[in-house]
């Protein structure tokens, strides 16, 4: 994997016409070439990287000078604030508009709720994101549309969400990158909601006598929510992974942004470093989503204990 | 409901041929016929492009820089009149619209075609033989559809590098697994079928069973994975092509048009990158539409 990304990256274009000035000799040139070790074999390179990776050097950026690995991470505060946000946001309003439409699956409102989540799975993310500015940033002048705002320091990492300023930066982004989600969480709400309402314990707590908003919080939501936060686990990665467009939006200082930049001025430690650590943060995830899968769901866990 | 009972009782019982129950079928539901209608006139436009355009907007002798920014509905110098305004080269955007169309349209399709040939192949031969082929087959597609599709398609373009026929093979690796996963699971539960035992017993060639047996029987989900996919393809190709790491400026498919929009619409330029945003809404949404429909359809379980 690291050998194919590696090799591959490097084949492509030709990072030194775009970090010389169009003025510099050709001795200048040599000599920025010889520092950044790109006149040794490629084989050389990839074994040079790959001793370095080892001890957790992925390699200086070509471009700003620094760590690769320091500069991503870090970015990577910003970039979970950003899918946290969007999760959260995602179960907030996902939730709630998918068991309103699951308990009146024929109502007209609840007709408009799956249009609009029909809707939301064909919106082009990025397109959503640019007319949010359009409209909030630009014609109404209510939200600003560019960067994090104030941010404070918790723990030594730097986050949005406790100042009014970053407030405001934060949620246009986080909608925007939610938007997906809410529409995936309505949908399997509504579908839990529906198949939850004829069976034997909701009938069970209504003859005892509950009322119905008990049934629904307590005993409905209780067991829609389990997959619910799996798929919503699972997609988190994809959340961090479709942040790279939400990021290039609105200009949003995260890892994803740095990619593409990156991407853009063929800074190759960047990209190879960046691949590399979101791969890594996605096999983390797919670890933590099944544990704590057979945490949520007792069935599972009574099922691999029985064998 | 009475008249169709009685019809089928008095009248000598008419044979549908399955094209047309298959017609009749869709035409059930009027929202994916519209959604259908529209669909033949985006790609009546697509293919049609150069000579239905008011205007050639690549054609730099024709685009004047005089006729910029113009806002939709005004009428230039020339007699032209640009229904959807201009972008900041003076280029009309209804042109614009229509050869990007083209272009997003053919690479999503063309993409979409490879793919469905690659993965129903591959799909097939996971089916088919079993084993530690279908094990090592399903556990790559595995592998590679835990990983979200925008993800896997920024890693391939960084690896390829950009232009048509890289952003063409990493949207084809992109979807492959899908096609696969699909054709191996219909074709898992066809092989064990008596035609196929039938034409083992007749000894026929593995090949020949595998291609004219058992896949003309994994076809139709295949088709509506294949419509979903394509929408998927469009989408992303716009998203990469946005990100500014799809196609080149030489081939401007709708996201490399409402890119365009985005460094203008801060100045309140808002029709340069919403007109493109519409045009590829409407493309996937009717997709998507004739592909819900065309799976209630194909689905026998739904059948009547």
């Amino acid at each position: 994997m690291s050998l194919i990304v590696f090799v591959g990256v490097n084949v492509v274009g030709d990072p030194v016409d775009m970090l010389i000035n169009p003025e510099a000799d050709q001795a200048e040139i040599q000599r920025v070439i010889r520092d950044l070790g790109l006149d040794r074999p490629l084989h050389e390179q990839y074994l040079f990287f790959v001793g370095n990776a080892l001890e957790g050097d992925l390699g200086k950026s070509f471009i700003f000078g620094e760590s690769a690995l320091k500069l991503i991470v870090q970015r990577i505060p910003a970039t979970f604030e950003l899918a946290l946000t969007a999760l959260i946001l995602a179960v907030v309003i996902g939730v709630p508009l998918g068991v309103y439409a699951g308990m009146r699956p024929t109502a007209i409102s609840s007709r408009t709720i799956m249009a609009g989540s029909i809707l939301g799975f064909s919106l082009p993310t990025f397109w959503v994101g640019l007319m949010m500015i359009m409209v909030f940033a630009v014609m109404l002048g209510w939200l600003p549309s560019t960067g994090r705002g104030d941010t404070v320091e918790v723990l030594g990492i730097e986050v949005s969400f406790l100042t009014l300023d970053g407030l405001s930066h934060l949620l246009m982004p986080a909608l925007n990158l939610a938007l997906l989600k809410i529409s995936l969480v309505i949908r399997l709400a509504r579908a839990g909601t529906r198949e939850a309402m004829h069976q034997d314990y909701v009938k069970f707590a209504r003859a005892k006598g509950l009322s119905e908003s008990r049934v629904i919080l307590v005993h409905v939501l209780k067991n829609i929510m389990i997959p619910v936060v799996t798929v919503l686990g699972l997609e988190f990665g994809s959340l961090i992974a479709f942040s790279v467009v939400t990021e290039t939006v609105f200009a949003w200082p995260g890892m994803g942004k740095l990619l593409i930049d990156s991407l853009h001025n063929l800074d190759r430690p960047i990209i190879v470093a960046y691949l590399m650590i979101i791969v890594l943060i996605f096999v983390i995830i797919n670890l933590i989503v099944d544990v704590l899968y057979s945490v949520l769901d007792p069935r599972v866990r009574i099922k691999d204990a029985g064998q | 409901m009475s008249e169709t009972v009685d019809q089928s009782t008095v009248m000598p019982a008419k044979v549908e041929t399955p094209l047309q129950r298959f017609i009749s079928d869709f035409s059930d539901n009027k929202i994916a016929v519209v959604a259908f209608v529209v669909l033949v006139a985006i790609i009546f436009i697509a293919i049609f492009a150069p000579w239905i355009s008011p205007t050639d907007p690549y054609d730099l002798a024709k685009v004047s820089i005089l006729d910029s920014k113009l806002e939709p509905g005004t009428t230039s110098m020339d007699g032209v009149t640009f229904w959807l305004g201009t972008d900041s080269a003076g280029r009309d955007l209804l042109s614009s619209i229509f050869y990007g169309l083209r272009i997003s349209l053919g690479v999503g399709v063309m993409s979409g075609i490879i793919a469905l040939c690659i993965g129903s192949v591959i799909g097939l031969i996971a089916a088919y033989y079993g084993g530690k082929v279908d094990t090592l087959i399903m556990r790559v597609v595995d592998i590679q559809l835990s990983f979200p599709a925008i993800l896997v398609a920024l890693i391939l373009i960084s690896v390829l590098g950009t232009g048509v026929d890289k952003v063409i093979i990493a949207l084809v690796l992109v979807q492959w697994a899908y096609y696969a996963r699909t054709v191996r699971g219909s074709a898992l539960v066809e092989r064990n079928k008596e035609y196929i035992e039938a034409a083992t017993c007749l000894a026929l060639g593995n090949n020949r069973i595998v291609f004219r047996h058992l896949m003309p029987n994994c076809l139709p989900p295949l088709i509506v994975v294949g419509t979903v996919q394509t929408a998927h393809a469009i989408s992303l190709e716009a998203t990469l092509s946005f990100l500014g790491v799809g196609l080149p400026i030489t081939e401007p498919s709708l996201g490399l048009l409402i890119a365009n929009g985005f460094e203008v619409m801060l100045s309140g330029l808002y029709w340069v990158s919403f007109f493109p945003g519409i045009a590829l809404l409407v493309t996937i949404v009717s997709i998507n539409l004739v592909g819900d429909q065309l799976r209630d359809v194909l689905n026998p379980r739904l059948q009547k």
